[in-house]
């Protein structure tokens, strides 16, 4: 899988935010890292930071496109 | 006993739960290693808990937790999250904070570090 149906996902459920990216970490399209900085997520605990991610990607993540995902998620602008 | 149960017990009843791909010494996962080390450097008194032996673990871990991906850890019974969030809290120094304050100030003085297998 490209990173940019990826990124569409994220961008969907994270209208507002200020920095969004989706990196194919071993180029196999199969390991990503995630990097999300919303206002949404402010005043959120990690946990509920990176549950709103999992969220956004749970079709990928639960058919298995996704073997392996990192997440870097920030509430402030 | 069920796995939901034995699952249960041991988030309730450790200081520092890891549920894992392999064992600490032996672990099969870089993810898993990732959080294992990270909570090493903090000094955590980790219980670990493969959940490769039963596919069945970890489907009843993750309805648990609600949490999808392995590692997962729990301090005194409350998720804080996997590789990546143990990582983060490690290096700024809040996870350390975190164990100190729901396991007191002594927390890394037992050094304690053991495995405890679910029966299936």
């Amino acid at each position: 899988m490209s990173t940019q149906p990826l990124r569409e996902l994220l961008e969907s459920a994270f209208p507002d935010a200020t920095e969004l990216d989706v990196i194919d970490r071993t180029g196999g399209g199969d390991h990503f890292q995630v990097v999300v900085t919303a206002p949404s997520l402010s005043g959120l605990s990690l946990v509920e930071q990176h549950r709103r991610v999992y969220e956004a990607l749970s079709a990928p993540l639960g058919d298995g496109t996704i073997h392996e995902l990192r997440i870097k998620t920030k509430g402030a602008s | 006993m069920s796995y939901t149960d034995q699952i249960k017990d041991v988030i309730e009843s450790s200081d520092v739960a890891l549920f894992m791909k392999g064992t600490p010494s032996f672990v099969m996962c870089g993810n898993s290693d990732r959080a294992l080390q990270a909570l090493r450097r903090a000094g955590a008194p980790v219980t670990a808990i493969d959940i490769l032996p039963d596919p069945q673990i970890r489907q009843d871990l993750t309805q648990l937790s609600g949490w999808p991906t392995i590692p997962q850890v729990f301090v005194k019974g409350e998720l804080v999250g996997g590789a990546d969030i143990v990582e983060e809290l490690e290096q700024s120094g809040e996870l350390a904070q975190t164990l100190r304050e729901k396991l007191g100030d002594d927390f890394a003085a037992a050094r304690d570090e053991k495995t405890v297998p679910l029966a299936g």
